[in-house]
């Protein structure tokens, strides 16, 4: 869940002066980057275990924080969101107010998404579960073809491409898979945003509009010192976002849907001087493409061969 | 070769009942019961072809053709009549529940059966042709006339006037006179001239003056006690009612409020005249009865209304198309897509599948008349034949007249104009043969109505799809096809990727073509709110939909002020 601000528009100022910064962490400081993630999943998934039919989405968050706590977790760069049904996919929302949980219960074969961002010493995670109860075919194939948007998002920033293009490129995807981009609901259509090592001294817990007093006094600093650059730490699809990825950590959290389903994940993305990787490839998504057990991704939908005759493909 | 036909005599109420069997006996038994003034023959065509896959009998009710004849009034009572038929099934099928069809006078005895106390043991499914329970048309009646609206004065004079014979059936002597004196030998050019039925050999049968005469005994015995007093006569038998839309003896609205009797009904719809349905209409009402038992055998449950329906989309690969597919599946209906682009197609399948029944994507080219009249056949053969034809696919094409090659005029209409012919032409030889009636929608455009000198050959093509599709709804109303002109507006979807344009460079075009999407983006109406419109369009067959706002302001300034519009058409839109 990206901080619930509105992208600036920064001026696009001249690629002599946008030098990029270096990348700013250390191996070690990656290690507790990636630690913060596992715990922040390791959380979501006990939840997952726990939750069944009946709960609200209040009470899951409640569980969600509790579980957090307990493992250490001082700080929330914002309060944890818990979406059921077809508040998965955002539909119906019109103030930012309705991402807040609510009293929505879970009913059997219904989606849910969990999203939390966890703070352990000043390392930062944001992370976004998807799960269903019981059977649901449309959940099973988006999240099949979720691994899709972990590809190509990565292809693209590998290769340098400006973050909006990238978003482009995820849009262009989106719409071929007959699906709807649902991040675009997000405050700022933003689909990551950046993510730093929190250092400010505001109190700890406290919250305005969700998130953590320190995430925002962070989250202004960067967003002056980066507007100062023509870049913007939130990484949407207008022109702020008309740069090379900027070095450091990403949480992208592409939100994918069709009909009343709605599924995402959400995850640290390193971007180097020259090259860019996922902080962590053993995630629960990622274990639910690579044991097999998902229905393999519908690949980018290509032109066919030209056939002469007439086929029956089903 | 005509499998044997297998006679066989069953004794019921003391009289021989003749009785004839086709088919394997140990397939589901369909029992076929004929009205007035017909014999078993009436059903040759159903039954050879119910007969591939059932075990088909019929039999001469008593009075007529080959059966024995009572020897008073009390002998054609309904409840004689229903027990010749529980007789009848129990000869030809004792352990298995019989399925049943029946027309007209078949058709009211047959409801006798239908609703006597634990009929469900014996009666698997009913098929209904033309002829009400005399119980249910009782309480019809007397609902309408303790409550004298003007809808129910009018139901009630319409159906007296469509009932003259009935009371002619009453009258001493007169009836049979007119039988015997002429209208038995002018029988068959009756059935010609007023039913559209194609004079043969074998029908009438022999016996038609004999059985007329005789079969008026029907009416004596039973109209008057029975409309008098009707009976409260529910079943739990699941029923299929065929309704004839040219049905000259029983009005439509005579099944109003069935569902009280009946709360296991299926209604289905046949675009044809009381005895064109069996004998022209054959093959349908063999198709209905089958899919009616075979659902009813695996314990399927009554599907609701739109469900079930196949629905062929063209394009339907992605935008509207797509939108319109997955609209149709939500809705229920099994869809089939088309599209040059098969990858496309088969995603749109994939979807429609996971929110409806199994849906099937095919890559045609809708401007290929020969590859779409193979896409038709194919359709017909592995899915049936479409309720719903869908002509959405379309490409987008911007340049003056001048500018534009001869090139670009012919693919330009080789695909708006030409597609929708071929798709019409194909699924529409393929829905009025059928006469279950069904309905087209063409994807037009506000550019039809809306000239532009930036737009010629897309537009003209989208005006000619708009007039064709005026000049198509008046000819199929006669098959009971409707036919739908859609205009969009302008629509957020890939269109504008794929539109060309005139004496424009590659660079120039894909520049154009990115700001034409920023455009329609910018709009930002979705196609999912078309496709509803085409749903809605299908459902209440309205033949012209403007969707988007400016769609609809255009249509009107269209009419109220042309000249505006003609005006306008000057200005530069690219
Ligand atoms: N989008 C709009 O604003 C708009 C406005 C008015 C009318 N329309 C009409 O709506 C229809 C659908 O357009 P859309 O906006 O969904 O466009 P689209 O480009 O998103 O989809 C059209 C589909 O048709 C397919 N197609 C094209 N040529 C074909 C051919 N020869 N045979 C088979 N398939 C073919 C394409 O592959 C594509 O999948 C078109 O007829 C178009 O003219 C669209």
């Amino acid at each position: 869940m990206p901080p619930l601000a509105k992208a600036t528009h920064a001026t696009p100022a001249s690629p002599a002066s946008s030098a990029f910064p270096a990348f700013p962490y250390t191996e070690h400081d990656l290690a507790r980057f990636r630690a913060t993630q596992q715990l922040a999943y390791d959380c979501a998934e006990q939840v997952a275990a726990w939750i069944e039919p009946g709960v609200t989405e209040r009470q899951a968050t409640a569980e969600l924080r509790r579980r957090l706590v307990a493992a250490g977790v001082q700080d929330f760069f914002h309060v944890p969101f818990a979406w059921f049904g077809d508040r998965t996919a955002f539909r119906h929302f019109h103030t930012p107010l309705q991402f807040f949980a609510g009293n929505r219960r879970l009913e059997e074969g219904m989606p849910y998404v969990l999203d939390c961002a966890p703070i352990v010493d000043g390392y930062t995670a944001d992370i976004g579960y998807g799960g269903k109860v019981g059977e649901n075919r449309v959940w099973d194939r988006l999240a099949a073809d979720l691994k899709v948007y972990r590809e190509l998002i990565l292809t693209e920033v590998r290769a340098r491409r400006p973050l909006n293009e990238v978003y482009a490129a995820v849009d262009a995807q989106i719409a071929a898979h007959g699906y709807d981009n649902r991040h675009q609901v997000y405050p700022g259509r933003v689909i990551g945003h950046q993510v730093t090592r929190t250092t400010v001294r505001g109190p700890a817990g406290v919250n305005v509009f969700g998130f953590g007093v320190r995430t925002l006094q962070t989250l202004g600093r960067e967003l002056i010192s980066e507007r100062l650059h023509g870049r913007s730490p939130l990484w949407a699809d207008g022109r702020s976002s008309r740069h090379a990825p900027t070095p450091g950590l990403w949480a992208v959290e592409p939100h994918i849907g069709f009909r009343g389903v709605g599924i995402k994940f959400e995850e640290l993305l390193v971007v180097t001087e020259d090259d860019a990787y996922w902080l962590d490839d053993d995630l629960p998504h990622v274990r639910r493409w690579t044991t097999g057990s998902a229905t393999a991704p519908a690949t980018a939908s290509t032109a066919a061969e030209p056939t002469d005759t007439l086929e029956a493909t089903r | 070769m005509t499998p044997p036909v297998r006679r066989r005599t069953v004794h019921s109420g003391g009289l021989p009942l003749a009785v004839f069997e086709q088919g394997d006996p140990a397939a589901p038994t369909v029992l076929l019961v004929h009205g007035y003034p017909d014999t078993h023959a009436v059903w040759d065509d159903i039954a050879a072809d119910l007969a591939r896959d059932h075990h088909v009998v019929r039999y001469d009710v008593r009075g007529a053709g080959e059966s024995g004849v009572p020897a008073d009034r009390a002998g054609y009572r309904l409840e004689q009549l229903a027990e010749d038929l529980f007789a009848v099934a129990d000869a030809v099928s004792p352990d298995r529940p019989v399925h049943l069809l029946a027309h007209d006078w078949g058709s009211i005895q047959s409801w006798e059966a239908v609703t006597a106390p634990g009929a469900e043991h014996r009666i698997a499914s009913y098929t209904t042709v033309s002829g009400p329970s005399l119980d249910h048309m009782g309480h019809w009646l007397r609902h309408r006339l303790r409550r004298p609206t003007p809808r129910h004065l009018r139901q009630l004079l319409h159906q007296g006037a469509h009932s003259w014979y009935i009371t002619a059936f009453h009258l001493p002597f007169l009836a049979p006179a007119v039988w015997r004196l002429g209208l038995a030998r002018a029988w068959p050019r009756v059935l010609r001239d007023l039913e559209h039925v194609t004079p043969r050999a074998d029908h009438p049968q022999r016996s038609l003056r004999r059985d007329a005469v005789r079969g008026i005994e029907l009416y004596r015995a039973n109209f008057r006690p029975t409309l008098g007093s009707p009976r409260e006569r529910p079943t739990e038998v699941p029923v299929q009612l065929i309704t004839l839309t040219r049905d000259r003896y029983v009005g439509t609205y005579l099944s109003e409020g069935l569902e009280r009797w009946v709360p296991n009904l299926t209604r289905r719809t046949l675009h044809a005249g009381h005895w064109s349905a069996l004998l022209e209409k054959g093959a349908t009402v063999a198709g209905m009865v089958r899919e009616f038992t075979a659902r009813i055998d695996k314990g399927g449950a009554q599907p609701a209304e739109g469900e079930g329906r196949l629905v062929v989309v063209t394009g339907g690969g992605s935008g509207i198309g797509r939108a319109t597919a997955l609209a149709f599946a939500e809705d229920g209906a099994r869809v089939v897509v088309c599209d040059l682009d098969l990858a496309a197609a088969e995603r749109t399948a994939e979807l429609a599948s996971l929110i409806g029944p199994q849906a099937h994507a095919y890559r045609v080219d809708v401007s290929d008349g020969a590859a779409m009249d193979a896409f038709a056949q194919t359709v017909a053969a592995e899915h049936g034949v479409p309720d719903v034809m869908v002509n959405n696919a379309g490409i987008g094409h911007s340049g003056t007249f001048l500018q534009t090659t001869e090139k670009e005029w012919q693919r330009v209409l080789d695909v708006n104009l030409w597609g929708v012919i071929h798709g019409c032409r194909a699924f529409g030889t393929l829905m009025a043969d059928s006469g279950q009636g069904g309905h087209i929608v063409n994807v037009s455009s506000a550019a039809a109505y809306l000239p532009s000198k930036a737009l010629t050959a897309y537009a003209t093509s989208k005006a000619a799809v708009f007039m064709l599709s005026d000049c198509l709804r008046a000819e199929f109303v006669g098959h009971g096809i409707g036919v739908s002109t859609i205009c969009p507006g302008i629509v957020n979807t890939n269109i504008t990727r794929t539109s060309t344009f005139s004496a424009t460079t590659a660079v120039e075009q894909s520049a154009k073509q990115a700001r034409a999407a920023k455009l329609y983006a910018r709009r930002g109406f979705p196609p999912e709110k078309v496709a509803t419109a085409i749903l809605t369009a299908v459902r209440t067959g309205k033949p012209v939909v403007p969707v988007t706002p400016e769609a609809k302001a255009a249509r009107l300034l269209s009419r109220l002020s042309p000249g505006l519009l003609r005006l306008a058409a000057r200005l530069n839109v690219t």
